[in-house]
């Protein structure tokens, strides 16, 4: 093994090493500290399991955990009830404006959802326009918005578009023949939809089943916003956290840890699941859309377009608020940009933070993912498995418990020592994301890397370049393309994020997102909707120079 | 402009050992052919060379330098891969120039270097395009005159001809041929097309279960392979049963023919190869009598098949002419070229005529 010894102190081990130290300094540390903490008494500094006791045993705590499993496991199932037959329809008939939907889809899926959460309230709330519409015409109040309905009512909207884009993806690889064999054995209509499509893109729905129910399970703005008493594991740990900043965190710290390890069972239950049903299906001929006749027509059209409609529409609300005069949280008459003067003059700073710090995240997010994609693709070995398992590691941390176990970590500096004391600023919420983002963008390049023959690399090494120079003028610009469009869409999710940036910024870091939250609460609804048209803005202008460039290829989230 | 010389090579993938302690020289300058089925291990040795495969055991030299542990940046070789490996992102240009670029030559000469190639190759009308529409054949030719443009000192091909048409393909046998004598590139060619191994080697190496059957002129190994596997492999050959008899110097066959033969080992059960070429055919009684069962007239020659009385079927290959041929259901009777044929023994694995 001389040859072996030799070859592995290149430049590729060193950039090994240095991720590794990355990934053990901003991700195993803080993780690591929070499960700690969560097993230590403070008062005595010794070990005891008091706090998971605490929160087992008391009906308060648990009951958020069982109301988030029941809206987000409804809110799964609603979504695959919608997203499936949309799909379906999608593909296999031809509905007019549907390259205008399915674009409408994606936006409505990339917006942040704290935003329909408010936008709903403001339609179906106490004081809603359609609440007082519907009152006033029919003389009936129409059900409360407020709680478990409002949050099942914004996720599956939210979430939907995301079985649509996994199933859409499926049901290109199934060949017209199966179509056509099973109408031949007479088997046609819902019957071939649920006998012989289903099974066929099960795998698929099971992996947007699982970002569906991981996405419900870890959002906070919109339980925070819409549900009212109903509380959510994550607006418990975000509450439980600010409440106990500086005295008991080892609580806080065990509800994260039993997040943590409940989204790591859901993630392993579904790896099981999939790895049972899964196998490769590859169509030479996709099935073609098909022209609607009739009744089957009508439906197929109220309910494209009336789905579509229901997920854009609080968007639009939105926007349509944004230039009417507003006072606090009363609409006034007359349209003006005054809303978005007030933005512009008291939120400054939030605009070029919420291009910069995703902007500064991204480049570094697409350094790290071609590295670490190249390292477990093209060098395997012990210590890049070990990166690859490593880097999959924040798919199963929720963001809320992300931002604490990075606040809680570096506040200090790393052990309390005041080296790398960031707590406060903006390189924390780089941080932040980077290690959120990374593992979609690393698992997107692992499959733009496997898809070039090695031999390409191999040819530029027997003509004389070196491995580095092969890396850059070779491989990366094989690779452009495909990262480039994964880099938007990054980029678009990073733009609107939430949960860990509420935790981790201070009024000069504070995002677009963050300061439309913020005026949401204060009750600044001009302001807030004025904000959440900018970042709705900012989204779509990325998503369409996203189509530009990836000309129709899948959207991969 | 280097000699190769390997000994013991090993490779495994896993547990899978595909190639076990083979030994190899390759002479300077000389053109040197690998050729085996599919799956016996040519590209995986000729990775070995080039350096992109692990080596389990074993050493490798060019000249007298061991290279196992050399970048395979730094071996100045050139290589065809199997599947091209054309950079897609660079024009045809671009792609011929890249190797020229790494040697940090000045732009006059590149440009120079890499005209005469894509014009020897046939592709100068490309020059500026895009490779990712071009044919499959156009692709390799810019995969050989990549590799060639630099006349390095090693050229390793895989199949570099396997996606020409006949006509190309004859004229591209040329260039390399004529380039790599002219520069004197050691050049290690794989292929498992036998007529074209014939056609270009200096040497050619028969591979089988990476295990090397036989390495020798094409002469030599079409005349006096060294094991039936060889025999098989390289032409078109007849292996019937047999028997020799020392004491009376008398070789029969199976079929109930019997030839003065003169040989200098005991008697023992033979395999005997005849090639199609290797009999002689005619209506006169006396011989071996077959019955023509089928007739293949290709021009020059004429293939013919015939069933034996023992039910065996033969291969005779006949000079065509107007005045003689043989009707399908005709009885013949066979004559052995006996100076011409091999003799291995009964399994076949040792040429029983060059073990003496
Ligand atoms: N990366 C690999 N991992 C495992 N086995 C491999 C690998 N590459 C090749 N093999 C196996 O090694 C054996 C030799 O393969 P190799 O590619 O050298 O054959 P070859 O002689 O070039 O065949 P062909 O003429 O079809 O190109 C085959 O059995 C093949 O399956
Ligand atoms: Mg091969």
């Amino acid at each position: 093994m001389k040859a072996f010894a030799k070859r592995r102190l290149d430049s590729w081990a060193l950039i090994t090493i240095i991720l590794l130290l990355l990934y053990l300094v901003f991700m195993v540390y803080p993780v690591g500290n929070l499960l700690i903490q969560s097993v230590i008494d403070k008062a005595t500094q010794t070990f005891s399991l008091d706090s998971f006791i605490k929160f087992f045993s008391k009906p308060y705590y648990l009951s958020t955990l069982f109301n988030s499993f029941k809206v987000s496991i409804s809110a799964t199932l609603l979504a695959l009830l919608v997203g499936t037959p949309l799909a379906y329809f999608f593909t296999a008939y031809r509905i007019k404006g549907a390259k205008v939907l399915r674009i409408l889809i994606i936006i409505a899926s990339m917006s942040a959802p704290f935003i329909g959460a408010y936008s709903w309230i403001l339609l179906l709330g106490r004081n809603g326009v359609l609440t007082q519409l519907i009152y006033s015409i029919s003389g009936i109040m129409p059900p409360d918005i407020y709680g478990f309905t409002g949050i099942l009512l914004v996720f599956t909207l939210q979430l939907f578009p995301l079985i649509f884009l996994y199933a859409s993806g499926a049901l290109k690889n199934v060949d017209h023949s199966l179509m056509e064999a099973s109408e031949n054995m007479g088997c046609i209509g819902i019957k071939r939809f649920v006998k012989v499509v289903l099974p066929l893109i099960t795998p698929s729905l099971l992996a947007g089943a699982l970002l569906v129910f991981m996405r419900a399970l870890a959002d906070f703005g919109t339980p925070m916003l819409i549900g009212e008493g109903y509380r959510t594991f994550p607006v418990l740990i975000f509450n439980e956290f600010l409440s106990e900043v500086g005295g008991d965190d080892s609580f806080a710290a065990a509800i994260a840890v039993v997040a943590i390890l409940i989204t790591t069972a859901v993630f392993l239950v579904q790896k099981i699941i999939a790895r049972k049903k899964s196998f490769t299906m590859n169509a030479l001929h996709p099935m073609t859309p098909k022209e609607l006749k009739g009744i089957k027509k009508v439906f197929v059209y109220l309910f494209s377009y009336g789905v579509v409609g229901l997920a854009v529409m609080p968007q639009c609300y939105v926007i349509y608020t944004s230039f009417i005069n507003t006072k606090g949280m009363v609409f006034q008459s007359g349209y003006s940009l005054d809303s978005y003067i007030s933005a512009f003059e008291t939120l400054g700073n939030s605009i070029q933070n919420t291009i910069l710090i995703p902007g500064i995240s991204l480049v570094i997010i697409i350094l790290m993912a071609v590295l670490i994609a190249y390292l477990s693709v093209r060098r395997r070995n012990a210590a890049t498995s070990l990166l690859d398992i490593l880097s999959m590691i924040p798919y199963i941390v929720p963001g809320t418990v992300a931002g604490i176990a990075l606040l809680s970590a570096f506040n200090s500096g790393i052990f309390g020592s005041g080296v790398l004391a960031i707590s406060a600023t903006m390189s924390i919420m780089v941080v932040a994301l980077v290690i959120r983002r990374l593992p979609y963008t690393i698992r997107s390049s692992v499959a733009i890397l496997s898809q070039i023959p090695i031999s390409i690399e191999e040819a530029a090494l027997s003509l004389g370049a070196s491995k580095m120079k092969t890396f850059f003028k070779i491989t990366i610009p094989m690779m452009a393309s495909g990262i480039i469009s994964g880099a938007i869409l990054s980029w678009v999710t990073m733009i609107s994020e939430l949960s860990t940036a509420i935790l981790l910024s201070t009024y000069k870091t504070q995002t677009l997102s963050v300061a439309t939250y913020t005026e949401v609460i204060r009750g600044n609804y001009g302001v807030a909707a004025a904000l959440s048209t900018i970042l709705t803005v900012l989204t779509v202008i990325s998503l369409l120079i996203f189509m530009k460039l990836s000309k129709g290829e899948d959207l991969s989230i | 402009m280097s000699k190769i010389k390997i000994e013991k090579a090993l490779k495994k993938y896993g547990d899978h050992t595909v190639i076990s302690s083979l030994d190899l020289d390759i002479r300077d300058g000389e053109l040197f052919t690998l050729l085996g089925p599919s799956g016996c291990g040519k590209t995986t040795l000729l990775r070995m060379i080039a350096g992109f495969n692990s080596i389990e055991g074993g050493d490798f030299y060019f000249n007298d330098q061991r290279i196992n542990d050399m970048e395979p940046s730094m071996r100045n070789i050139g290589m065809v891969f199997q599947n091209y490996a054309i950079f897609p992102h660079m024009s045809v240009r671009q792609n011929v120039e890249f190797g020229l670029k790494q040697r940090k030559m000045d732009r006059k000469e590149i440009t120079e270097r890499a005209d005469r190639f894509l014009k020897l190759m046939q592709i100068e009308e490309y020059a500026d395009r895009m490779p990712e529409n071009l044919s499959g054949g156009q692709q390799q030719r810019i995969a050989l005159a990549r590799a060639l443009v630099i006349e390095p000192d090693v050229l390793l091909m895989d199949e570099p001809l396997s996606n020409l048409d006949a006509k190309l393909r004859l004229e591209m046998r040329e260039v390399i041929r004529t380039i790599q004598k002219n520069v004197g590139i050691t050049t290690v060619y794989v292929t498992h097309d036998q007529e074209e191994a014939m056609a270009i080697s200096d040497t050619i190496a028969v591979m089988n279960h990476g295990v090397l059957q036989q390495i020798a002129s094409p002469k030599e190994i079409y005349h006096r392979p060294s094991n039936v596997f060889v025999a098989t492999f390289i032409g078109r050959v007849n292996i019937m049963d047999g028997r020799y008899d020392h004491e009376s110097r008398i070789l029969r066959l199976e079929g109930g023919y019997e030839m003065a033969y003169e040989a200098g080992f005991d008697s023992q059960k033979v395999l005997v190869a005849i090639r199609p070429e290797e009999f002689e055919m005619s209506q006169k009684v006396g011989g071996l009598h077959g019955v023509v069962e089928d007739a293949v007239f290709l021009g020059l020659n004429t293939h013919y098949h015939l069933r034996l009385d023992n039910g065996e079927r033969v291969e005779v290959i006949k000079v065509s002419s107007m005045e003689e041929s043989y009707m399908l259901g005709e009885d013949v009777y066979l004559k052995i070229l006996s100076e011409k044929i091999n003799l291995f023994n009964e399994d076949g694995s040792v040429n029983l005529l060059m073990s003496i």
